[in-house]
């Protein structure tokens, strides 16, 4: 799977995901500065990477949504290449309209940086196929701004067509319906503020999200 | 000419930070503060005969994230 890393002024976690993107698939990603216009040809895969894009000005993922790079990441979304948006991917995503909603700063205004159990509820999506239905697992989050939130009759749609990917176990954030992750409607774009490009090999503390890169590589490779 | 653009959250949109803020005015002894919620105030510089609607384009495309926030235009022709 050819599998590009978007990468911002700012962007911290570009790396990890580039890590786990190569065990996984066994080929590097290409690292996709934001000034580029358009992605490598052929590329099968687009992640966008956590970390403090633009350090965070105006709103988090309001800069990097608007730069260049994102305009062919959208393209590349229309035409149905699977997208990830990790914490501040996630950001970046929700502000490129891309994925519904906003991430606004935790209720509880402090900083999370631990483990979170998370409980799959969809497990027949792009991202989610190698996970069983409703099974719970363990990521951890790094994040001030993971407060996800949507008006009411956003929030009973995604609902209700299944789109709500991963929902914490517990309201770490204040996220409206412990949402976690969620996916577009034609479901090949996700975003989640957990990592699971931080739990990949034993040596990581846990490998639950190791299963997230293999089930996409699985569908992709099909 | 300047304009300025005030954007706030939207009604009903959690805000921690005024939350925040309310406590520390309380933790003062201002006891008398019954909400607070907190924004952002914008001053650009504009060209002369800048419009009103690319003024209002770019509170939409990049200032404001109308999802949870509201904006407020106000022009100052002289300042």
């Amino acid at each position: 799977m050819k599998s590009a890393v978007i990468v911002f002024p700012g962007s911290n976690c570009d790396r990890d995901l580039a890590v786990a993107l190569e065990q996984v698939t066994g080929r590097k990603p290409d690292m996709v500065w934001h000034k580029e216009t358009e992605l490598p040809d052929g590329v099968e895969f687009i992640g966008v990477p956590g970390g403090f894009s633009y350090g965070d000005y105006l709103r988090s993922g309001a800069m990097a949504a608007r730069s260049p790079v994102m305009r062919a990441v959208t393209d590349a979304a229309g035409r149905g290449v699977p997208v990830i948006g990790i914490c501040n991917g996630f950001q970046v995503l929700t502000e490129t309209g891309l994925l519904p909603g906003a991430l606004m700063r935790n209720a509880g205004l402090n900083f999370l940086g631990r483990d979170v159990r998370l409980r799959v509820e969809n497990s027949q999506n792009l991202f989610t196929a190698a996970y069983d239905a409703d099974e719970e697992i363990v990521f951890p989050v790094a994040h001030h701004d993971g407060n996800y939130q949507a008006d009411e009759a956003t929030l009973d749609r995604i609902e209700g067509e299944g789109r709500v990917a991963f929902r914490y176990l517990e309201n770490i954030n204040g996220s409206a319906r412990n949402i976690a992750g969620i996916v577009n409607d034609s479901g090949n774009v996700l975003g989640l503020m957990p990592h699971p490009e931080r739990v990949i090999e034993a040596a990581h503390g846990g490998t639950d999200g190791r299963r997230l890169f293999e089930g996409l590589l699985e569908t992709v490779n099909a | 000419m300047k304009a300025r653009v005030f954007v706030t959250l939207k009604n009903g949109v959690l805000d921690p930070q005024g939350k925040a803020i309310h406590h520390a005015l309380e933790g003062l002894g201002f006891s008398g503060v019954n909400d607070v919620r907190a924004g952002k105030l914008i001053e650009l510089d504009l060209a002369d005969g800048t419009s009103d609607a690319d003024i209002e384009d770019m509170c939409r495309k990049l200032l404001a994230n109308t999802v949870i926030e509201n904006f407020r235009v106000e022009r100052a022709e002289t300042a």
